[in-house]
This record gives C-alpha cells, structure tokens and sequence, in this order.
C-alpha cells in the first residue's frame, strides 16, 4: 500500500510541475511565435486524449478523427468569420454569388453556440456512426477503413460546397474573439492560457474514467470483446459512448485550434492528418495518457522545427517514425521509460506466478509478441 | 438509347480500373489479411516504371518500334513492384502478422517514404506517359457512340488479370499451396509447405498485380509521386465490400461501386455522387457486415 500512495504523491508532483511549467514559465520566457505554437500543440493533445482513450484503451483504431477536429474548428471558424465580417456576408460567399446568409450559418453569430456546437456536432455524428457500427460487431481493421472513408466524405464534401464552406481554402482571416483582437499577444496567451487549463482540465477528466470499472471495461474490451461480451456487459455500448466521448474532445480541441492558428480548411480534416494524430498516440505510448500528451507535443515540435530546415526530410523522418515505433517500441516513449525505470516492477510481477504457468509460457512472455498469459494483448 | 449505352460502358470502366487497383489487394489484404496502407505507392511504383521504360524506347530504341513499349512495360511493372513487395515483406511485414493495426500504420510509413523517394528522384509535378498510337482513337458503335480503345484494353487488361489469377489460385500447385497455408497455416506447414516461403511470394505476387495496375494507369492522365493515394481507399472499400478472402467478392464490389458510381455522378455531381456512394457502401455494410461473399465461419475471435 505504501508504495501505491507514494506512487501518487510523485504523479501529483508531476502534475503541478507541468502545470507551473505550462501556465508561468512558458508564457513569461517564450516570444509571442512560440507560444502560439505550444498553444497549437496544446490542443492537438486535447485530441490525443481523446484517441488515446479509443485506440490505446480500449483498441478501435479510428482514423477519422480528423473529420471530428475539423467539424470543430468549422463550427468556430463560422462564427470568428461573422465577426470578422461585422454583419454583412462573409468575403467567400460573396465571391461564390450568395446573396444571403445560409439559415444553418445564422446561429453562428453566438459564441457559446458555435463552442457548444464544436464539441456537440462531433459527438453527435460519433454517436450515429457508432452506434450503426459497433452494433452490427463491425471490429478492428474494418472499422478503420470505415473511418478512413468517413474522411473522404468529408474532405470531398467540404471542397466541393464551396459556397457554404470556402471550399479547398477553408475559413481564414479572422479579426476578432468576443470584440478582442486576434492578433494582439494578450488575447493569444490567454487564449494559450485557457488551452493549457482545458488540457488539465480534460487529463484529469480522462484520468478519472480510466481510473474506475469503467476504464476497466474499455481494457476489457480491447483484450477480448467476447470475454467482456459473456461477462454481462454490452461492449457496443461502451465502445459507441468513448467514440463520441472522443469525438467530442476532438471537436474541442479544433475549436481551440482555430483561435490560436487562425485558418482551418479541409486538407487539416483528411486522411493524412487523422493518420498523422494516431502515429502522435502511438509515439507517446498507447494506454498511457501522458503518453498522449507527450506524443502530440513532441512529434509536432519536431515537425514544426525539421520542415522548416529541412521540408522534405520531414516525410522520410515520419515515415520512418511510423515503422521505427511499431516496429521497435510499441508501447512508445512511455513504454521506453518504463523499461528503463520499471525493470523491478515487471520481474516482481512474474515472480508472483506459480511455477508451473511460468514453465508452459517460458519463451512466451520474454518476447511475448502476440499473446501473453492474460490473453490477445493489443499491440 | 446512345446515354444509356454509353452510361453502361463507363460503369463498366470505371469498375475495371477499380477491380485492377483492388485485385492485388484482394490478394494481400483478402487472403493474407496484411493491411498494406503502401499498395497504392506500388501502383505508382509501376506507373513510373511504365515512364521509365517510355524514356528508354525513346533513347535507344527506333522509332518505329516505340509503341510496342507499352507491351514491355506491363511485365516489367509487375516484377519490379513485386521486387519492392519482396522486399517490404521481408523487412518489415512478416513482424507484422497477426497485428493488422500495426501493419496498417507501418506501411503507411512506407507510404510516406516511398512517395517522397519518387518526388525526390523523379519530381514533385506530374509526368506524362504518351499511350501507345495503337490505343489511340476507339470503336465506332453507332453515330453518337465510340468507346475509346483505352477503355477497351483496360477492361481487357482486367480480365486477364482476372482469368490469370484464377488460374494460379486454382489449377496450379503453388496457388493450391498458397490457398493451403491462409486456410490452415499448422496443417500446411505440417504437410511440409514452407509457409514463410508461400507469405513471402504470396504478396509479392500481390504487390505485383499492384504495377501492372499503375502501368495501366498510365494510359488514362499523367501520373505523379501521389498517384497511390487517390486509389487506396477506393480499393479497400472494394475488397471490403466485396467481403475478404473471395475473388468473385472483389469483382462483385468492383462493379457495384463502379456502376453505382457512374449512375450517381450522371444523377448528380462528381463530389456528391462519390458521397452518396460512400455512403451506401457504408448502409449496406450495416446490412452485411461481412461483405457482398462472405466465408461462413464459426470462429468467434
């Protein structure tokens, strides 16, 4: 037991040390540029969170996430675009030939509705496609290629209604939030401020949920479905409420995206970057939020600082990312961390079992690729 | 009666560019149940193998023979693709079996690598491979109705591909071997089949079926290092439409979406026709989880 409140009292400390780092230090010694890409990344981890929980905890691979951060940041961009605007018709549609508003665009005047709606479209378009999927058991692999095409749909849609969404361009040159300007450096860290507070706020929320049966079930139902299945619980249903749960993340964080970078368009909602979000989860640790949270950071601050020296390293640095981490650390930076720490930890846990399990699984468990004792582990 | 036709006939070739995009999938995908995120790249591997040997008629090779290098490229797409496809299963894929999420984000890397290799080797802009002057022009049906010879040597293409891999699955010893180790990997190799041996050339095959399709490709616009990437979805949609693991399933999906593709952009307009067909694909997938053939199995995981 002592070593379990130990083990929170460091994780608290680690918790209130990330938090003075993100909320004082950044923003006193970082210039304006930076802070406004942390903040960027900030909100990327929001939605890393998010696809943590649905792939790393209860392993469905979504790779339409993308599609969910862009719905958000739309929802957003509609209404900075009508401040922007300040009451006449928004420059694109003017320069596509509408005359007037579009009715669906009309509410979008509000704040709180275009937030309530980033985060609620999301999670009522996740609902709908959750619950039509997971119903009828479509699992794995197949589930992501559906996913996939949900991001075709999408992208292509958003191009082709140029009239009602600034087709390939998307929504750019806002001026205002709430009547203050977007482009002086105090609005832009107290936007930064509120995403890192979202970022807390959200960690902690997810960390509560893993934390009880609930995130139990979710592991439950990523190491055997139809063990789960016959022990009572539904796993549709579980899997429907963490998709839109995610769903809804990632519609928060593209809200907050939005204010900070100041375009969305839909080459940031398709194929290529809800694949890029997953490799983010994938490089922190699957199964670990923190992981989460690092990934995002980390692999978009590499991104931002290798293509700006160098432009077509990147996509040989990320396509190697891709096969180096599946390949030679599947469990990421936190798996990495753990096996240079938690050595101990493992042999204890081994030396537990009785005798004979750890005669029928010798060879298994050492390299244990596919299976371990406990049953299919996702990798 | 000319629309109608002419509306059939575009189904009919929209769905041979997706059976061809989708064949080598079926392959590696259906019945190896790799998820390999790079087959689109080796189409492209085989579109720029179709440019490179276009150069090499035109240097060293004399006028009059220059459209036949079309005819020398098809088989020489499909031995450098399933070279690559070799070689990318045995460095990478075969850690992968039995992981398909994993394999799914590996190969993507590949992917990225593979197109940013062709950008840097051949250029970012698109190239232009000339048709051979013997596919040019079509066949006059009526006054309103030519079908262009292309169009025709795809679909012949298609089933040929077709009519060849059925043959290999299903009349020769290696395909009879190959069947055996994706059925019953223990009892195969009990039997004395070198499974690691069948995996290897099983999706280099695969891969393979993946240049002849990008050498063909080549016939309808110019082609570029992200070639791929507008066909991989579209071919995994097909092979999971068709349901996994049968041929005739491939085909079924092909020309589902083909003919539904076609009927629907006619209908309506390009974008929204190909949402409306995502978007059945998707509604039918509720009705059939498993695909238009699906293997009836009692296996629970």
């Amino acid at each position: 037991m002592e070593g379990v409140s130990k083990y929170l009292v460091k994780e608290k400390l680690i918790f209130l040390l990330a938090a003075v780092l993100l909320l004082v230090v950044a923003p006193l010694t970082l210039s304006g540029f930076r802070l406004n890409l942390l903040g960027k990344f900030l909100a990327f981890a929001i939605l890393a969170l998010g696809i943590d929980l649905i792939w790393g905890y209860t392993g469905i691979l979504s790779l339409g996430h993308g599609v969910f951060f862009g719905l958000g940041a739309y929802c957003m961009a509609m209404y900075l675009k009508l401040e922007a605007a300040a009451g006449k018709l928004p420059d694109f549609m003017v320069w596509s030939g509408l005359n007037d508003l579009p009715w669906f665009w009309e509410p979008f005047r509000h704040a709180g509705f275009a937030l309530g709606m980033a985060i609620l479209l999301p999670v009522v378009l996740a609902t709908i496609l959750g619950f039509l999927t997971f119903r009828n058991r479509i699992q794995g692999v197949y589930f992501s290629i559906l996913s996939q095409a949900l991001a075709i749909i999408f992208t292509t849609l958003f191009i082709g209604q140029q009239k009602y969404t600034g087709g390939t361009n998307g929504l750019t040159n806002y001026k205002t939030i709430l009547g203050y300007s977007l482009s002086s450096p105090v609005t832009q860290t107290v936007l930064y401020l509120i995403t890192a507070v979202t970022l807390g706020w959200v960690y902690l929320l997810c960390r509560s949920m893993v934390k009880t049966r609930f995130g139990r079930v979710l592991m439950a139902i990523r190491d055997g479905e139809n063990r789960a299945r016959f022990t009572g619980y539904d796993p549709a249903l579980y899997k429907v409420f963490i998709y839109a749960f995610s769903a809804g993340l990632a519609g928060l964080a593209g809200a907050l995206f939005v204010t900070q970078v100041g375009i969305i368009s839909p080459a940031m909602m398709g194929i290529v970057p809800s694949i890029e979000m997953a490799i983010w989860v994938a490089i922190g640790g699957r199964g670990t939020l923190v992981g989460a949270i690092l990934g995002a950071i980390l692999v978009n601050a590499a991104k931002s600082s290798l293509s700006e020296a160098f432009p077509s390293a990147w996509l040989f640095f990320i396509g190697a990312l891709f096969v180096g981490v599946v390949i030679f650390f599947p469990e990421g930076i936190m798996g990495f961390l753990k096996s240079l720490s938690g050595q101990q930890r493992g042999k204890k846990y081994y030396g537990r079992l009785p005798q004979s399990i750890l005669d029928m699984t010798k060879g298994g468990l050492g390299n244990g690729w596919h299976y371990s004792l406990l049953g299919k582990r996702h990798r | 009666m000319d629309t109608l036709l002419l509306q059939i006939f575009n189904g009919l070739s929209v769905s041979s560019i997706l059976l061809l995009i989708a064949l080598g999938l079926a392959i590696t995908f259906g019945l190896m149940k790799v998820i390999n995120m790079a087959h689109g790249e080796l189409i492209m591997i085989g579109a720029y193998v179709a440019y490179v040997t276009q150069l090499f008629f035109i240097k060293y090779v004399s006028k009059e023979f220059f459209s036949f290098y079309f005819i020398v490229a098809i088989p020489l797409a499909f031995v450098v693709s399933a070279l690559v496809g070799l070689l990318l299963e045995n460095v990478l894929i075969r850690f992968l079996y039995g992981r398909p999420l994993d394999s799914l984000l590996a190969t993507w890397g590949v992917s990225l690598i593979l197109q940013q290799l062709a950008r840097n080797i051949f250029g970012a802009p698109n190239v232009d491979v000339v048709s051979p002057s013997w596919l040019n022009g079509g066949l006059r049906i009526t006054a309103g109705l030519q079908l262009p010879y292309k169009r025709l040597f795809i679909i012949a293409m298609v089933v040929f591909c077709i009519a060849g891999v059925y043959f290999f699955f299903y009349h020769t010893a290696n395909g009879r071997k190959i069947r055996a180790v994706m059925q019953n990997r223990e009892m195969a190799a009990c039997l004395g089949i070198p499974t690691r041996k069948v995996d290897a050339y099983t999706f280099a095959f695969g891969s393979g079926l993946a240049g002849i399709a990008g050498c063909t490709l080549s016939l309808l616009g110019s082609i570029g290092p992200s070639l791929g990437t507008y066909y991989i979805v579209d071919a995994f949609m097909v092979v999971v439409l068709g349901g996994v693991g049968r041929l005739i399933g491939t085909v079924a999906g092909a020309l589902s979406i083909g003919i539904l593709n076609t009927a629907l952009e006619f209908g309506t307009t390009a974008t929204i026709g190909k949402v409306l067909v995502f978007s059945i694909v998707i509604a039918f997938l509720q009705w059939r989880p498993l695909g238009l053939f699906a293997i009836r199995s009692r296996a629970l995981d």
